[in-house]
């Protein structure tokens, strides 16, 4: 048997993996339009939101912008009386995902085209206060309950099992369960397209040289709708795993935040960067919390994740699975 | 064109600044952010009743009031912009609903001579109007809130925590750590062990707290929240099957968007209350007529009669009460904020004058004085039930344990007045 201590340390190890998953899910997002168009892309925790806050809309047929309508027509609309079934919702939500993808390509990306970097990345700022408030007046800014059929709780097969080998139940949410799952498939069709399509080869080339790729006929414009609505449907992902703990609201936004250090421990143009990375900062806030936090008052994760990714930084400047920029001069 | 712009600067200047005879009554809300679920229904009923007060009585005394709005997104920099940007129009009474505004406005009301009023948030320790002059926290602050949870823990262990294991999980900010103090206190006197867990802003991810408590397996969870730190907390508390009746918030964890998300799980959560909720009172008729169906209602209508549009409104009708008492002893309609002050320090709400206005039982009657700006800190319990999805209250009021917090608001108060080089008043 055992000590309990280590029982706990391997419980909140298990708990940190999975917390990494979540994690990883944002960081996705990020990393995908990094690779292919070099942008920081400050607006994919609100496409997030606006993703999740978009599938309970559509999911509840609430009639989006109501309050402008009633408050310009004096009329007394809210809902179209519909319930969609989750996944002819979700469906729906990629579709205006890609939409969205469109537009801002339409509307932002096109004219910046050659721009520098800092440009782009101001640009994705004003993205995201724009459709934070978009999101605000389309479907209001209560919150409102996720269902979309995920199990949530404690997975009592894991602690009878678990009760039973080791003397201690372990608990794992069952959501994190699932999320486990959906980012490993996720991951497995971001690769088998990226090396296996057409397309996903043109977006790889694009990443690796932008003059060459458009020499060969690649057009840019394509490659960077396809890769915001790609980017779209990740953070649907990860809003839908999210908004299931807490409900959709526009505090959903700010999960970008967990993935910062992902990025910075994972490098900004790996896939695998982006779950490794997660893996990592999962497990290393919850075990230096579960360890240092009670000598040192606790809440220590919030900041903890930056040491430890700037701890990999001090070995590794380009991140674990960055690439190394080498430039002569 | 000079004159057409001098003359449209001229209309745009007339429209913004209030005529003077007016009682100008800021309401620094947010309606965006990670915090708006919270602040829109509350701003909502501020409004509304202020709106009903103008459309039904023409305001108060003869005075209409205007509630300039200003956006602070519960960010403590914005908020004190909004008071510099507003305080210059003749303003009477700030309420920003954010314990961190409310520490940076202290220093700066009490240079300007505004009131401030936090009812149920801020600095607890304003409760004693020797030292802060400006401030109001009545009728209940953390402090009451702490004890008034003990209390009824104690009621339901037969008057004995001995032995019993409660533990705190707070936001880890001002707002949060305002009870660790009064629990510490409480906790020598009642033999529980206290374990302190905080949850870094805005609380999203609290998996390691819960984890903690599944090991730790206290007794009671005691619960300072706010934002999506209320939603998440109340889902892993279910997560982890912690028997909710055992789960106890203060009424910022407490409205209904804090369980719906929950759904089933949330069933028999409590937290504490300070006035009543829901629309079985009067004064809903009035609000019905005058301001919803007359299109006035500051928001959709949609959070009407909910746990945090009460709270709004609760602190506007205080507000309207003072102003009231203040134009009373100042023998004039037309106040300033000096004479609003006069009438916070005087202000007292009874049984009858609750009911007057429509608003039977509503909230504990309290007097104010120039020592006691923190009224009787009394509150009450409610339980979640999720099938219904309402809140039901299962005590009446509670009265808070002064033997204890009186020593402590003395000596916060008094550190507060050294630091500021403040005299006390009230001799």
């Amino acid at each position: 048997m055992m000590p309990d201590q280590l029982l706990y340390a391997l419980e909140v190890t298990l708990n940190g993996l999975m917390a990494g998953v979540m994690y990883s899910l944002v960081a996705l997002g990020f990393v995908l339009i990094f690779k292919a168009s070099g942008i920081f892309n400050y607006a994919q925790g609100v496409l997030a939101l606006f993703a999740a806050l978009t599938l309970v809309g559509l999911q509840n047929g609430q009639i989006p912008f109501a309050h402008l309508i009633n408050a310009a027509l004096g009329t007394n609309l809210h809902h179209f009386g519909w319930k969609l079934p989750a996944l002819v919702a979700i469906a729906l939500t990629a579709l205006v995902m890609v939409g969205l993808a469109i537009l801002i390509e339409k509307l932002v990306l096109k004219h910046l085209v050659n721009q520098a970097p800092i440009i782009l990345f101001m640009a994705t700022i004003g993205l995201a206060y724009f459709l934070e408030g978009l999101g605000d007046v389309m479907w209001g800014a209560d919150i409102k309950k996720l269902d979309v059929g995920l199990p949530q709780g404690i997975s009592e097969t894991v602690e009878s099992v678990t009760d039973a080998w080791l003397g201690y139940g372990f608990f794992i949410d069952r959501l994190d369960i699932v999320a486990t799952f959906v980012a490993i498939l996720l991951v497995t069709a971001l690769t088998l397209f990226s090396q296996y399509s057409k397309q996903g080869r043109a977006l790889r080339a694009v990443a690796d040289d932008h003059q060459a790729a458009l020499s060969v006929g690649i057009s840019l414009r394509f490659i960077w709708v396809l890769v915001w609505s790609i980017a779209g449907f990740v953070a649907l992902v990860a809003g839908i795993m999210w908004g299931a703990k807490s409900g959709v609201q526009f505090s959903l936004s700010l999960i970008a935040l967990k993935a910062l250090p992902v990025l910075m421990l994972g490098g900004f143009t790996s896939i695998p960067g982006a779950i490794v990375g997660g893996l990592i900062i999962g497990v290393g806030e919850k075990l230096f919390e579960f360890f240092a936090g009670p000598m040192i008052g606790g809440a220590t994760e919030n900041w903890f994740a930056y040491v430890l990714a700037l701890l990999f930084l001090v070995f590794r400047p380009q991140g674990l699975f960055g690439e190394k920029i080498i430039e002569r001069v | 064109m000079k004159k057409t712009f001098t003359a449209i600067v001229a209309a745009a200047m007339t429209a913004a600044a209030p005529a003077m005879a007016d009682l100008v009554i800021p309401n620094l809300s947010y309606r965006t952010g990670p915090f708006a679920a919270g602040g829109i229904p509350y701003a909502d009923g501020f409004n509304d009743y202020f709106t009903l007060l103008n459309e039904r009585d023409g305001g108060i005394g003869g005075e209409k009031v205007q509630v300039p709005e200003c956006e602070t997104a519960y960010n403590t920099e914005k908020g004190v912009e909004c008071y510099e940007a507003t305080k210059g129009n003749g303003a009477l009474v700030y309420n920003p609903l954010s314990t961190g505004i409310t520490y940076q406005l202290i220093p700066k009301v009490s240079a300007d001579g505004i009131s401030l009023y936090t009812p149920g948030y801020g600095r607890t320790s304003a409760a004693n109007g020797k030292v802060f002059e400006w401030v109001f926290n009545y009728p209940a602050n953390y402090w009451d809130g702490a004890s008034v949870a003990i209390k009824h823990l104690l009621d339901l262990n037969g008057g004995s925590l001995e032995g019993k294991k409660i533990a705190l999980l707070y936001h880890n900010s001002a707002y949060g750590k305002e009870p660790i103090r009064t629990l510490q206190e409480l906790s020598k006197k009642h033999g529980y062990a206290l374990t302190e867990i905080p949850v870094d802003s805005p609380g999203q991810e609290q998996k390691s707290q819960w984890l903690q408590i599944r090991r730790d397996k206290p007794d009671y969870v005691l619960f300072w929240g706010w934002g999506v730190m209320n939603q998440v907390a109340v889902q892993e508390a279910a997560n982890i099957r912690f028997p909710m009746e055992n789960f106890i918030g203060i009424w910022w964890s407490g409205s209904e968007n804090d369980v719906l998300p929950a759904g089933d799980g949330a069933n028999g959560y409590k937290s504490l209350a300070m006035h009543g909720t829901g629309m079985d009172y009067p004064v809903y008729e009035d609000l019905k007529k005058y301001v919803i169906d007359a299109g006035k209602a500051a928001g959709a209508g949609d959070q009407v009669g909910s746990v945090l549009y009460s709270r709004g409104m609760y602190a506007a009708m205080v507000i309207a009460e003072a102003a009231r008492k203040a134009q009373e002893l100042a023998g004039t309609s037309a106040i300033n904020a000096a004479q609003m002050r006069d009438g916070f320090e005087a202000l007292e709400i009874t049984e009858e004058r609750m009911a007057e206005l429509g608003l039977p039982n509503f909230g504990q009657p309290f007097a104010a004085s120039c020592e006691d700006h923190g009224g009787p800190g009394a509150a009450l319990i409610q339980q979640w039930d999720a099938s219904a999805k309402k809140w039901n209250l299962i005590t009446g009021f509670i009265a808070p344990d002064d033997e204890v917090l009186t020593p402590l608001i003395l000596e916060d108060s008094q550190a507060y007045a050294k630091e500021a080089g403040i005299s006390e008043r009230c001799n």
